[in-house]
């Protein structure tokens, strides 16, 4: 039972940005649905995860685990004020097409298309790339997100000035930053510790 | 003792209690409450597990470091820097840092439609004496966050096999990712902030 890789050998695996639902594949073991304790449960905040083999990884810290897991909740769902879900949705796209994580991506332009009903835009930012031209207010999201995703950060006063001239408030621009930098936390365990599946069916 | 711990976000992005980022704060508890939960679980655990307290500030100072972000490196690296047993190492970080530097992100795509977006930059490796003082284990650590930081889509099992033959666990591998990939989420938020903090004070004054 020493620790081990995996290396899993793949059909068709999916080499670009498509908002289809494809899977993801762990390069560590899980643990078992069978072995999680109450302390594993709680880390997995909803039951439901314990079926999918990125959180049953993810759980072998829980503590930590439990505390990403509600922070990522509260960014991207607690809209009763500030940034419409679908932009924040968009920020989250754009960090994951700059850092090359095709799996987020595409989860995250399907929640953009859903919410913003732009599929087409969703789909240009995925095929041009960041630079794409998807309408001032996305644009200046996208530049954001992105400048905030460069290491070191690029992000500056110029990326505030044009978000606000887009029409966002503070509230509004704090909601960008949380959704992009959440990303660079979200795209660095996704990238690392696996990697895309095709499709099924 | 983890009540005590000031509020990381607020204190590193300069967000003073009353102020207009203060408010804006409040309006999102929840974020607040759990990235400090983030940082208290990866920081002040309430066990250590396979990753020691010390390979913990290391591995968060050089992440700083490499984000050239001076204040959170001091941050991470102080309790190193003020123990006599570890303040070695904050010398040997600050040397490491300043060869690792590159800007990211780069790297490589699964052959296909987007390898014509492929972009080159350095593979870090530790240098030899800084390796012998190291150790292979927190060696192997560092040149897995100059990965995660910097070139995340190179990741590949033949980097997390690297840190298996150092001596990290499968469980350790999991809070090594957690700990580079939340101070990277930190530190955006935190230079975010900052900078909305310092526009809404020039607009207010």
């Amino acid at each position: 039972m020493t620790d081990h890789i995996i290396t899993p050998v793949i059909e068709n695996r999916p080499v670009a940005f498509t908002q289809a639902e494809i899977g993801w594949t762990p390069w560590l073991e899980p643990l078992a649905e069978e072995d999680l304790t109450e302390a594993h449960l709680a880390g997995l905040v909803e039951a439901a995860r314990a079926k999918s083999p990125y959180f049953r990884l993810l759980v072998r810290d829980p503590a930590v685990l439990e505390a990403r897991t509600k922070t990522d909740k509260d960014i991207f769902y607690n809209t009763r004020t500030g940034l419409p879900r679908a932009e924040r949705e968009l920020a989250a796209t754009a960090a994951s097409r700059s850092n090359g994580c095709i799996f987020c991506a595409s989860v995250h332009s399907r929640f953009a298309a859903h919410h913003s009903k732009r599929g087409d835009d969703v789909q240009t930012l995925l095929d041009e790339g960041v630079e794409a031209d998807l309408g001032e207010r996305w644009n200046a999201i996208v530049a954001a997100s992105v400048a905030l995703t460069a290491t070191p950060p690029s992000f500056s006063e110029e990326h505030i000035a044009r978000l606000s001239a887009a029409g966002l408030d503070e509230l509004e621009i704090s909601d960008v930053i949380h959704g992009a930098a959440f990303f660079n936390w979200a795209n660095r365990l996704m990238l690392s510790l696996g990697e895309p599946t095709p499709p099924t069916q | 003792m983890t009540t005590s711990t000031p509020d990381i976000i607020d204190l590193l992005a300069g967000i003073k209690p009353g102020s207009s980022l203060d408010r804006i704060r409040t309006q999102r508890p929840e974020t607040r409450e759990q990235a400090q939960k983030s940082y208290l679980a990866l920081f002040e655990p309430a066990t250590t597990g396979d990753v020691s307290l010390v390979e913990r500030q290391a591995i968060a100072s050089f992440v700083a470091g490499l984000h050239r972000q001076p204040d959170i490196f001091e941050f991470y690296a102080s309790p190193l820097e003020e123990s006599e047993a570890n303040r070695w190492l904050a010398e040997v970080l600050k040397a490491e840092i300043g060869v690792a530097q590159a800007a990211g992100p780069y790297g490589h795509y699964p052959s296909g439609p987007l390898s014509v977006e492929n972009t080159e930059g350095p593979i870090y490796r530790v240098s030899s004496t800084s390796r012998e003082a190291l150790g292979e284990k927190l060696s192997a650590g560092l040149e897995h966050a100059h990965l995660l930081v910097f070139h995340l889509r190179d990741a590949s099992p033949k980097a997390l096999q690297a840190l298996l033959d150092a001596g990290w666990t499968t469980n350790g591998i999991v809070t090594l990712s957690q700990l580079v990939s939340f101070v990277a989420f930190q530190i955006r938020v935190i230079a975010g902030l900052g900078l909305l903090a310092a526009s809404a004070r020039r607009v207010a004054a």
